[in-house]
Order: structure tokens, then sequence, then C-alpha cells
């Protein structure tokens, strides 16, 4: 019951929050001194003042920012995210597309930085202090503080151009339409992006997994479990295991927001063509309709894992699934 | 030579390294970065120790430049945070439940936007540049470090001391001021600290990205962005150097707010 009441609470505040979230980057965007008319036709381009009039008469771009929010409001609503200036196709239309390509690329590196980073995490927490924790845990503190694009540049001129084994960008190879694209080749195309991505982000959650693992095996239950004569790979099974999960989970659906600004940097790096790409081309060439769409679609990205993170985190817990008492 | 030595000893080391890179890439004048063509694209040697850029200018230079600019955003932004994070996280945690759920909200709000695209709005509204990178890094990076003060405040709400200010009829503000501040300041400092490497990191990100300094601007996040053209080409230094540069600013910070962080504490400041 307790747990229902509590779903509800968070998706109420999720509603209000991605208003918020709307309005704000509407405000920011709108409030642009990036002449939208100017970068549509591109720079050093001569627009006489009767074809601007002309383009932002057509765009909407004369009436007063509250109409135009309203306006565009409504339509979000309905579903309508306008038109993409750059691709000449409604908004939704190139977020789905893109989403695809972004899609295989972070859903893979998020599973493999999870699981990797749990596995390490817990081989550092129950050998602490030994050497092979030492070693895992320069190596995760150093990967943290290194920028993914900058991991992503590396491995390109190890993997692609040095060794050849990979290609060097796009999602599809040169020359092939993009309909007749096989599953082999698109894969083969992100794998380099997908190892960048999740190399440059099991370091986080490796390094949680391990001080919550030190806190278990310091126990007074793993303590009790070693005077029985419970083996080390019996005590990590029985105890650690199930305790570091939940916490583990936790972080992993809370970190969905750097796993996407990850990708935007390796899908530049890697100029694979993902919604990192059409975020930064929006960004950069004015697209407002396509920049707008896509910060809703990741906040809703990032609100639904915070969500699930604590849903998990109130179900996984069974001193919380049964007490009812919530630590906030 | 102890523990708290050691830190001590760590902690004069890393401001030295940082500062003297700040300081000499603040003094390095705009001549020694001119254009000299006779040593374009030049590998890595005693003369160019990083090699030199495709019009010959000498990449440790660049490098050291970019890194003074990067380290001065980091700094000014990482002030405004712990500023923001404190006065937030403070009010969150004394005054009502209501604006204590305002504050939360927020945090929730600015954290909600992935942290990347919301650099890239803020850049986009003030049409990019250095105020677009500047502004949109100082605002942004304040929700963590709220978080932890705000449970800090609440934490020491209900200590006996502050119950007795209450009881002797002082002001809420007078509490904040006199007891509350002091407390939490020392982690603030800490948490600072240790925002620089993020502060640094998305600066980078978003100038390789397109949306921060110009291009003729000394910065890291340029020349990589640079380098990228020249990647398949076969000159590794360009990217390889001012990126390991990079790196090792970032982790010498960490070690330095990590090592004040058990200075301070003193559950491990006497080990």
């Amino acid at each position: 019951m307790m747990t229902i009441k509590y779903i509800i609470k968070n998706l109420i505040r999720m509603i209000t929050l991605l208003v918020a979230v709307t309005i704000f980057s509407f405000i920011l965007v709108t409030s642009s001194p990036i002449d939208p008319v100017q970068s549509y036709v591109g720079a050093g381009v001569a627009v006489t003042p009767e074809q601007r009039e002309e383009i932002a008469e057509h765009w909407g771009l004369n009436d007063k920012p509250i109409e135009r929010f309203e306006n565009w409001f409504e339509n979000i609503i309905k579903g309508d995210m306008g038109t993409s200036l750059i691709y000449r196709k409604p908004v939704s239309e190139v977020i789905g597309e893109k989403f695809q390509s972004s899609m295989i690329l972070m859903i893979t590196s998020w599973i493999i930085s999870g699981i990797l980073g749990f596995v390490l995490g817990i081989i550092m927490g129950v050998f602490k202090g030994s050497f092979v924790d030492r070693i895992i845990k320069t190596i995760c503190l150093v990967i943290s503080s290194t920028p993914t694009f900058w991991i992503g540049m590396m491995f390109l001129m190890i993997f692609s151009v040095n060794l050849g084994w990979f290609p060097t960008g796009f999602s599809v190879p040169v020359g092939v339409s993009a309909d007749s694209v096989t599953i082999g080749q698109k894969i083969y195309h992100a794998i380099l992006p997908a190892i960048t991505l999740s190399f440059s982000s099991f370091s986080n959650i490796a390094l949680h997994t391990r001080i919550k693992i030190t806190e278990i095996m310091e126990s007074d239950y793993v303590l009790f479990a070693k005077a029985r004569g419970e083996k080390l790979i019996d005590i990590i099974k029985r105890h650690v295991l199930r305790n570091a999960l939940i916490p583990a989970v936790t972080l992993q659906f809370a970190s969905i927001s750097e796993i996407f600004g990850g990708s935007i940097l390796a899908e530049q790096v890697f100029s694979y063509p993902g919604m990192g790409q059409a975020a930064v081309d929006a960004g950069l060439r004015g697209d407002i309709a396509l920049l707008l769409g896509i910060t809703i679609i990741s906040s809703i990205f990032v609100f639904v894992g915070n969500i699930i993170a604590n849903i998990l985190y109130t179900v996984l817990n069974p001193k919380i699934r049964e007490g009812g008492v919530y630590s906030e | 030579m102890n523990r708290r030595r050691k830190t001590i000893f760590l902690i004069c080391f890393t401001i030295l390294i940082i500062f003297a890179v700040f300081v000499g890439g603040a003094i390095i004048p705009e001549t020694a970065l001119k254009a000299d063509f006779a040593v374009k694209n030049t590998a890595p040697s005693l003369n160019h120790i990083f090699g030199t850029d495709w019009m010959g200018r000498d990449m440790f230079l660049r490098t050291i430049k970019g890194m003074s600019t990067s380290i001065m955003i980091g700094m000014a932004s990482s002030i405004i945070s712990v500023i923001i994070a404190v006065l937030l996280g403070t009010l969150a945690g004394t005054l009502s439940k209501y604006t204590d759920n305002v504050v939360c909200w927020l945090i929730d709000f600015v954290m909600g936007i992935p942290h990347i695209v919301l650099l890239m709005l803020i850049s986009f509204a003030l049409g990019r540049g250095f105020k677009g990178v500047f502004i949109g890094i100082a605002i942004t990076h304040w929700t963590s470090l709220a978080r932890i003060v705000r449970g800090e405040v609440i934490q020491i709400k209900n200590e006996q001391y502050i119950k007795i200010s209450r009881k002797m009829g002082k002001s809420s503000f007078y509490i904040m001021k006199n007891h509350i501040i002091p407390f939490v300041f020392p982690q603030a400092i800490v948490g600072g600290i240790l925002l620089f490497p993020h502060a640094i990191l998305h600066e980078a990100s978003i100038t390789f990205l397109g949306f921060g300094l110009s291009p003729e601007s000394p910065a890291i996040g340029i020349i990589l962005s640079e380098s990228m053209k020249y990647i398949l080409t076969g000159y590794w230094w360009l990217a390889f150097f001012p990126g390991l540069m990079l790196v090792i600013i970032v982790i010498l910070f960490d070690i330095l707010g990590e090592n004040i962080k058990s200075l301070i504490d003193p559950y491990t400041s006497q080990e």
C-alpha cells in the first residue's frame, strides 16, 4: 500500500519536473541571441529583409513569446514537436530514427558497464588492501578523471587507424544506402563507440560497490559466517552479493543521465549518427525545435531512470518493503 | 614520515604543480604561439616535447595555456557553486519543510536534464562563446554539494547546542550564521575542490563539441577538437599529450581534495 502511494507521489513529482524542464528549456532557447534565420541559411549568405520577414512569419517568430509557447506546448502535448530545420522532417521522426542508433549504443554500454563495474567492485571490496585492489582502484580513479571523448579518440587512434580493426566512423559503410545496411554492419560500426562508452562509465559503480562491499565484509554477520567456517565463495554468494546488489542497481538506474551525456561525446568522436550528434548539430545550427525535442526526450529518460531507481530501492530492500519505513 | 606529514606534503606538492601550470600558462606571451610553418606537424622531440601542430605552434605551450584557462574557469565556477550550494543546502536544512521541498525539487530539476545537454542549452541561450560556457559551468555544478550540505545540516539541527541556542531565543538567522555555516564550511571547501575536476572536464567537453570557447582562444577542448581532423593522418601527439595533461591536472585536483578531506576529518587526520 505504502509502495503504491510512494510510486504515485514520485510520478506526480516527475510530471511537475518535466513541465518545468519544458518551460525552462523553451525560455532558454528562445532568448538566444543566435538568429535562427541566419543560422538556417548558413553564415555568409545574404538574406534580404523581405525574405527574412517571410521566413520569420512562416515560423511564427514574430508572435509574442507567450503565444509561441502556448502554440508549441499545445502541440507537444499532442505529440507534435514541430519540424526540424536541418533534416526538414518532423522532429519526432528525426528523433525516432536517431533514437534507434543511440539506444543500441546506450543499452549495450549500460549493461556492460553495470556488470563490469559490479564485478570489479566485488573483487576490490573482498580483497581490500591487496595488490589487485590497489591496481583496479587506481585504474578506476584514472578513468573517472578521463574525459569520455579523449578515451574515444585514443581508441579510434589505436584500433581504427593503427590496427585497422574497426571503421573510423559512421554507423553505415561509405557508399551503402541507409536502407540496405545489414544488422551485422550496424553492430560492427557500433562496437568501438559502445566500448568507449562502457569503458568511461564503469568506474563510478565499481568504486561505490567497493565501499559497500567493504562495509559488508566488516559486518558481524560476515564475521559470524567466517567463524562458522563458510568458504569465501559461499560468503560472497550468500551474504555479499545480495546486500551489494541493491545500491548497485539503484546507482545504475540513476546513472542514465551520465550515459546519455557520454553518448553525445562518443557519438561526436566516432561520427556515429545518433541522438547526441543530432543534438550537437541542432545546437550549433540553431535548430530550435530539434534541440527542444531532444532535451525533453532525454529528460524523460533521466526521470524514468530515477523513478525506477527509487522504486527498486523500496521494492528490493526487504527492510523497507515490509516495515514501510522510508529513509527520507 | 607519518601519514599526516605525507598528506600535508602531497597537498603542498599538488598545489605547487597546479599553481605552476596556472601561472605558467598565464604568462606565456601570445608571440610564443605564433605560426611557424617551417616546423609544422613535427613529432615530439627535445625542442618541442609535445610536438607541433599544423601551423607549427608548439603544442606544449598551447597545452599549458589551455590548461591555465581551464583552471581559471574551474576555479571561478567552483567558488560560485560552493556559494550556491551552501546557501541552498543550509536554507533547505534549517527553514521550513516547505523550503526544503522547494530546494530538493530544484536540485532534481537541474539534475533532470543530462548535464551536457543542459550546458548546451545554456551556451545556446547566451550565444555561445566564453560567457556561455562560464555561466553554464558555474550554475550547474552545485546540486550534489547542496545535497551533501543539506544532509549535514539536518543531522546537526537536532544537536544539543543548537536546541539550547534556540531555547535561549536566538533567531534562525543567528543560529545559521554562528552554528551551522561554520560547521558545514570545511566540508563545502572540500566539496568545492572536488567539484573542480567535474568543472574542468565539462568545460573541455562542451568546448570540444563546439559550444564553448571560440576556436582562436587557447583551450584544451579546442586543441582536442582540432586534433580530431588530424587523427586519421597519424599525428597522434596532437591528441595524446594535451589529453594526458588534462587527465593529470584532474587527478591532481582529486588527490588534493581527498587529502584535504582526510586532514579535516577528525577521524583520519591524526592517523
